[in-house]
């Protein structure tokens, strides 16, 4: 059955993930070793030998993500965070940096190591690569590839493969974009923090309300528009005369329609974007998600999603509108 | 320190490649890499296109080195199969751009570089690499000089220092983001199945201003890159005392004799001499451990 892999961003999202039907929890430490670097939220050494025991007393498994990229100041914080998270006796560690996976592989060996999506890798060669030095266990891709591709990808691969299927969407391939350092200094891949808060400034102007990051104006909102957090890659920005969503609109990546394609691929895992997000999302997301699954493996021949779901869904997601991203490549 | 050109990112004809390389031996560089790294759909030259270049390149100009420069983000099938060809070219060297090329290089043992889309972001990662066949490695362009101080203390400490080139991209619009989506094809409401190969009309890359006339990004298919070019010439005398073995300079339409030019003329020393090149709107943050939109000094 596919697993449902869900995130939680402190201790009572958590639970409502383990209450409501994930099979795993991933969560992070608080501090720049993972990619939800953000303030107030994820773990630390105290309470999370508490989520843990949650956790794993109802069956639950618990990933711990140190995903970022550490530069050598840092080595010491990624290695503690390594070090830590196997004593703790989570299930799986989800890393990207080469040197993290290699300390990880030589130092716990018997510790499930996932490629993380921060990894990118996009093809049964990278993943190669990662198994044969590093005995990935499972990769999380990148929401850069369509089905067919990732039905290709799978039958060559040489691990499990996780799929995001829910949450907000990332346009480029992960661990592969510094527009957030372009114009902040902090980018997931140094920081774990894509366009940070602390850069952001709203200001209601006679022009309408503008988004800054780092001063640089993101998007400015007439009075009946829904102001949407000013990431870099959806802002509305300008080539010549034209001004429009350059990069990418707001929208959320949403895959239930495709479930039983995912399965029948082979996919192992599905992953839900989001530890950023409150305990009512995690709560209101895994439940819809588990339902889907649960109804689709006791009938996959009928299999139809259920009108509730996606409004369930969408009064959860960015920009109140979910796509099927790459997966279904409408701009294709 | 030696100068070397980068791979060529964006699209150009097959007369303008031409014509561009050609007049690039008549310039003081010491590598030039070659080969398409951002879009398979780019054809301008297809594989056995660059390989002619490459010798012809060579034969030409026999103490110039000659690198083979590989796709960045592999999706496709026949994406791997051309990178294959580039891996097994049997005549060039070959930097890999993607996770998927040091797996077929290192598989091969034979020795390699890496770009700067290649996550090196530690020295525990580039000894792994280079005992698997890293000679050279481009930094990631995020990263800063004291992360590269820190990097090349280290490998010094551990006797790598003398077996590992470090090249550094010191000029250029950098590339920032790769996606499956092409941008140049979304800003002419087209998908990128029929893009008309909209880049070409584009020679270095389509501008994306904020709504108040900033320089934010430049589109470049399905590459997004810095809106302003980096500019790294007052580093060079920094760069030289550090050990950086390479300076990397991105091929751009206008101006690129006088860049490399003002480069040279940097590394040789010769002071005095004005840049011949428009550097008013150019940045270098990131080398200084800033925003890299910044210009510091």
């Amino acid at each position: 059955m596919i697993e449902l892999v869900c995130p939680a961003g402190n201790f009572p999202a958590l639970k409502e993930a383990v209450n409501n039907g994930a099979n795993a929890v991933y969560i992070g430490f608080k501090d720049d070793t993972n990619a939800r670097h953000f303030a107030g939220l994820n773990f630390n050494e105290k309470n999370l030998p508490k989520a843990i025991d949650y956790a794993h007393q109802r069956g639950t498994k618990v990933f711990v993500a140190i995903n970022t990229y550490p530069q050598p100041s840092g080595w010491s914080r990624w290695k503690k965070a390594v070090d830590l998270a196997a004593r703790l006796g989570v299930d799986a560690l989800i890393v990207a940096d080469i040197g993290v996976l290699d300390y990880a592989a030589q130092s716990w060996p018997e510790l499930s190591r996932h490629l993380s999506v921060q990894g990118s890798a996009t093809s049964y060669e990278s993943l190669n690569y990662y198994q044969k030095n590093f005995g990935i266990k499972r990769a999380v891709l990148p929401r850069v590839l369509s089905v067919a591709q990732v039905a290709q990808l799978a039958e060559k691969s040489p691990v499990e493969l996780e799929v995001f299927g829910f949450g907000s969407l990332c346009i480029m391939a992960e661990g592969r974009c510094h527009l957030s350092s372009y114009v902040t200094g902090e980018s997931p891949n140094t920081c774990g923090a894509c366009s940070p808060a602390k850069s952001v400034r709203w200001e209601q102007t006679s022009q309408g309300l503008e988004s800054r990051l780092n001063n640089v104006l993101i998007d400015r909102y007439e009075d009946n528009e829904n102001a949407g957090y000013p990431t870099l890659c959806k802002g509305r920005f300008s080539i010549g005369e034209n001004t429009f969503h350059v990069l990418e609109e707001p929208t959320s990546l949403n895959t239930i329609a495709i479930l039983p394609e995912l399965d029948n691929i082979g996919i192992k895992a599905i992953k839900i974007e989001g530890r950023q997000r409150s305990p009512a999302y995690t709560q209101q997301v895994t439940r819809v998600w588990r339902q889907a699954i649960d109804q689709y493996y006791a009938d996959p021949e009928h299999y139809i999603p259920q009108e509730n779901w996606s409004a369930a869904l969408n009064k959860v997601s960015e920009g109140s509108q979910t796509t099927l991203g790459a997966y279904s490549r409408p701009w294709q | 320190m030696k100068l070397s050109l980068g791979p060529l990112l964006y699209f150009w004809s097959f007369d303008d490649i031409q014509v561009f390389y050609q007049s690039m031996l008549e310039q003081p560089v010491d590598i030039i890499y070659l080969g398409e790294t951002v879009c398979s759909k780019r054809r301008s030259l297809n594989f056995e296109q660059w390989m002619e270049l490459a010798r012809n390149l060579k034969q030409q100009a026999p103490d110039t080195e000659i690198v083979l420069s590989t796709l960045s983000l592999i999706e496709a099938e026949s994406e791997l199969k051309t990178l294959r060809r580039y891996c097994n070219n049997g005549e060039f060297s070959v930097e890999a751009n993607d996770m998927a090329a040091v797996h077929l290089l290192s598989e091969q043992h034979v020795p390699f570089s890496t770009g700067p889309t290649i996550n090196i972001y530690n020295t525990r990662t580039l000894s792994l690499l280079h005992g698997q066949g890293l000679r050279r490695w481009v930094m990631p362009v995020e990263l800063s000089r004291n992360t590269l101080k820190e990097i090349l203390q280290e490998l010094k400490a551990s006797d790598l220092a003398d077996k590992l080139e470090t090249e550094i991209f010191s000029y250029g619009h950098m590339p920032l983001a790769l996606s499956a989506r092409c941008f140049t094809a979304r800003a002419h409401n087209l998908p990128k199945d029929q893009c008309d190969l909209k880049c070409l009309e584009y020679p270095d890359g389509l501008q994306v201003k904020s709504q108040e006339e900033q320089s934010l990004f430049t589109l470049n298919g399905i590459q997004t890159m810095s809106g302003q070019r980096n500019d790294l010439l007052d580093a060079l005398p920094e760069m030289q005392s550090m050990g950086v073995d390479i300076v990397r300079l991105s091929p751009q339409a206008m101006q690129m004799p006088e860049v490399i030019q003002a480069y040279h003329n940097a590394l040789k020393g010769k002071e005095g001499i004005t840049a011949g090149y428009a550097r008013d709107e150019n940045c270098n943050g990131y080398w200084y451990g800033e925003p890299g939109m910044y210009q510091s000094m």
